[in-house]
């Protein structure tokens, strides 16, 4: 078993409940193959950043999930035989995406409560050196003088 | 006779102390490049959706190879431009 995401896009010209029915049809197809989903995430319609079918717009749909090798092609196939998927994205997950992948699923449920990031200094030492600098040329002055 | 020393100069001369670049993940211990936020990988694009060399971003080998399969893949989900103009 190993860890997979997808990110597949829809046709803008669905209804809100065909679209829902689309990623149900994916979803169904994934527990018929014994995969597992661990997250579904609905980022609904989306500009594209070009176009694809002379579409603009797309629905986006994410899925997380453990399946076994051979239901990735199976998946795949299904994504390039329906007409309503315009693109799809399937990734394996590595051990880094996966503890990224995790923090964001966390994240997700309470995205107020996530602690700022904390930004670490590193430029006190550059100041004091230009004021070394400064001081040595004052010198330098001072003796031509 | 003039020695070193008493050369003067008209303006200070101005000392430029050139910033070292430094790889942003090694140093945020950032170990994965999430394909998904288009907006973090921008900053690593050209305004025609370029991906920038690493002499200009100071970034490891290891985290360009990642970048550069990051923004690959935003761009097949067309999260990000193939090609574009004035992008920022």
């Amino acid at each position: 078993m190993n860890n997979y995401e997808t990110v597949f896009i829809l046709t803008p010209v669905l209804s809100d409940a065909q679209m829902k029915e689309a990623v149900e049809k994916f979803k169904n197809l994934l527990k018929e193959q014994g995969a597992e989903i661990v997250n579904e995430e609905d980022w609904g319609l989306r500009k594209l950043a070009y176009n694809i079918d002379k579409k603009t717009t797309g629905f986006y749909s994410f899925l997380e999930f453990n399946a076994e090798p051979s239901v990735i092609d199976k998946l795949e196939l299904n994504f390039r035989r329906d007409e309503r998927v315009i693109r799809f994205l399937t990734v394996k997950q590595d051990k880094f995406s996966l503890e990224y992948a995790e923090k964001r699923r966390n994240k997700g449920g309470k995205k107020q409560d996530a602690p700022a990031p904390v930004i670490k200094k590193a430029e006190k030492a550059e100041k004091v050196e230009k004021a070394e600098v400064v001081e040595s040329e004052v010198k330098s002055n001072e003796k031509e003088d | 006779m003039a020695k070193q020393s008493e050369i003067r100069y008209l303006t200070p001369l101005s000392v430029d102390v050139k910033k070292k670049k430094y790889c942003r993940f090694k140093k945020n211990g950032i170990k994965y490049i999430d394909y998904k936020d288009p907006e973090f990988l921008k900053k690593f694009l050209n305004e025609q959706g370029k991906i920038l060399p690493r002499r200009i971003t100071g970034t490891s080998l290891k985290f360009q190879r990642r970048i550069a399969q990051a923004v690959k893949r935003a761009r097949h989900i067309a999260m990000l431009p193939y090609v574009t103009d004035l992008m920022k």
